[in-house]
């Protein structure tokens, strides 16, 4: 392993702005590690060669006229859901096999300008629903900390480059945790921003009440440049929010004086591994004594918020998922009698199992005599779930609790029993469904294997939950490290 | 509430995927079983409590209508699986009178 390859994005602006280096030789160093490590890890679903040397070059012409910006020449691995032009895009799906965009997102875009390189494209669960990457439907990826177990999901190809050492920085995101879960159990920081922060113009649609665009790396700071870069008022995505990108402000103020909550229902969920729960409360009390008090708080409706999201979810990712029809791209099952065979027939082709079933789910949940019943309720649910958040951030600047109740599980352990899957997410959906901002740092481990704690804050304050995971990783001292891969 | 075959046959077709042997009793079985969960949200009182169905305060965001430039018909072709004379092809849809 080379020492390039663990390099936070500080670490490396400053050798390639002395010139210590170049964007090339950083580039060629993570291509090496690919090389070496993805034959085990298959992070990556396609590399991006022609694209990577060319923003090479032109990073480095940059930082030879002694201009550019932290992110120049920096190694980025993207998430197959967010489209980049030319470059075959395909949510993880067989139905989107051979898909190339005609034009490029804008979060991906702006890390562009900002002199990112990208290196390829990372595997997730097909159109982003799962928990694991076994979902996609390609080939699943591996946990770099233990090759027989889950990166987590969906974005788990991205989680496992940014620990493998495979890229600096990575693309995700987050309809119900599918950053912060991933970036947990492979032991990096990962982020989801508030809702309407990040433009998701060119990113391949899920559940569009809940998707949120966000970094993965393996320290705080890192993760805020990747996510300052990105964020900010896009016209082209009518959701997002024209407030200022004051993401990083108060970086370094510590957490002296601010009062963390502890929800007494995220510590008693079901499945909780013991080893999870010490290592978040004995992560807590290092923020406790980094001066934060700590306070106890209570999110009433947790036990229904699982059910509102896979009432919610499957309905907005069954109206979304109605465009592929093998009319104007993707697979297409062409030996038919007519359009609606030819619709039916691809659609049960090219999309996987777990979509399909999200897709009837919703189909079912908006159909007539069971939108009252299931989706009005839910989004009255979604309602009662967002008011405990509000009251519980009258107590409170930022909420503390596990990441994920349970550390990487192994490979087919939960592929027969969805709802175990789903459980996954128990900790992090509230904060999609309420639109919070929330972040996962490594806290130490459990079976040996990473643990995440997750900060949310309230709603534009990606500055506090920022905040909160930088006290933490300079009061504790642990740093997310690269996996060696045996 | 457990769904039926019937049921399944009526969403996989209002939701336009074919089934094929075996799904309709892997769907009734496996969406019964989410359905099972998804039903405790019956216990939750909301009789006055609005739904919410997006969380940020960004309501209706008006642009001016102005032409800006777009995709060119190769371009929005580039993909598609059967094109003929600049239009996507499609299997007919309507029976020969």
């Amino acid at each position: 392993m080379s020492e390039l390859t663990e390099l936070t994005i500080n670490e490396a602006a400053r050798l390639l702005r002395l010139h210590s280096i170049s964007a090339a030789e950083l580039v060629t160093a993570h291509v090496e590690r690919i090389k070496q490590v993805d034959p085990m890890v298959k992070a990556f679903l396609r590399f991006t060669p022609d694209l990577y040397e060319k923003q090479a070059d032109e990073a480095d012409e940059k930082l030879k006229r002694g201009e550019g910006g932290p992110l120049t020449g920096i190694p980025l691995a993207v998430k197959d859901v967010l489209c980049v032009r030319g470059v075959e895009t395909t949510a993880g799906s067989q139905i989107l096999r051979g898909f190339k965009p005609p034009y490029t997102g804008t979060a991906v875009a702006r890390l562009f300008d900002a002199g990112a390189v990208m290196l390829g494209v990372t595997n997730c669960d097909e159109f982003a629903m799962g928990s694991s990457t076994e979902n996609s439907g390609y080939h699943p990826t591996h946990n770099p900390w233990d090759l027989d177990r889950v990166p987590g999901g969906s974005s788990g190809g991205s989680a496992a480059a940014v620990a493998a050492g495979e890229a600096m920085i990575a693309v995700g995101t987050d309809t119900g945790g599918s950053i912060r879960q991933p970036a947990a159990v492979c032991g990096v920081v990962g982020m989801k921003p508030t809702y309407g922060r990040v433009s998701r113009y060119g990113l391949i649609a899920f559940a569009s009440s809940l998707d949120q665009v966000g970094p993965f790396a393996r320290s705080v700071e890192d993760a805020a440049l990747v996510l300052e870069a990105m964020a900010g008022h896009d016209p082209l995505d009518a959701t997002s929010s024209d407030r200022p990108n004051d993401v990083r402000r108060d970086f370094e103020k510590g957490v002296k004086g601010m009062r963390l909550g502890m929800p007494r229902e995220y510590f008693e969920v079901e499945g909780m591994e013991p080893g999870v729960n010490a290592a978040v409360r004995e992560a807590i009390k290092a923020l406790e004594n980094a001066g934060a008090e700590i306070v106890d708080v209570t999110l009433p409706h947790t036990d229904y918020g699982l059910a509102a999201y896979y009432i919610i979810a499957p309905a907005e990712c069954s109206s979304n998922l109605a465009r592929y029809d093998g009319v104007r791209y993707g697979m297409s099952v062409q030996d038919v009698d007519n359009i609606t065979e030819m619709y039916m027939r691809t659609r049960r082709q090219g999309f996987g199992t777990e979509v399909r079933r999200r897709i009837m789910l919703g189909t079912y949940a908006l159909s007539t005599g069971y939108y009252d019943a299931y989706y009005l309720k839910a989004q009255k649910v979604r309602t009662l779930i967002k008011q405990d958040f509000d009251q519980a951030f009258s107590k409170c600047d930022a909420i503390v609790s596990a990441t994920s109740p349970v550390v990487a599980f192994p490979l087919g352990s939960k592929t027969a029993d969805p709802l175990s899957m789903y459980l996954c997410d128990v900790l992090t959906l509230g904060g999609n469904l309420a639109g919070l901002p929330g972040i996962s740092v490594p806290c130490g481990t459990s079976q040996g294997l990473p643990v995440g704690l997750q900060v949310l804050a309230p709603q534009w304050r990606e500055d506090v939950a920022l905040r909160v995971a930088r006290a933490y990783e300079m009061a504790s001292g642990v740093k997310a490290e690269v996996a060696s891969v045996a | 509430m457990p769904l039926t075959r019937n049921q399944v046959r009526h969403v996989a077709q209002l939701a336009r995927i074919a089934l094929e042997p075996g799904d309709e009793e892997f769907y009734a079985e496996q969406l019964s079983g989410i359905l099972e969960h998804i039903d405790r949200l019956q216990e939750v009182p909301t009789d006055d409590i609005p739904p919410t169905a997006q969380v940020v305060e960004v309501t209706n965001p008006l642009r001016e209508d102005v032409p800006r430039p777009c995709l060119t018909q190769e371009e929005a072709l580039a993909n598609a699986p059967a094109v003929v004379n600049g239009m996507f092809r499609v299997p007919s849809i309507q029976e020969e009178a």
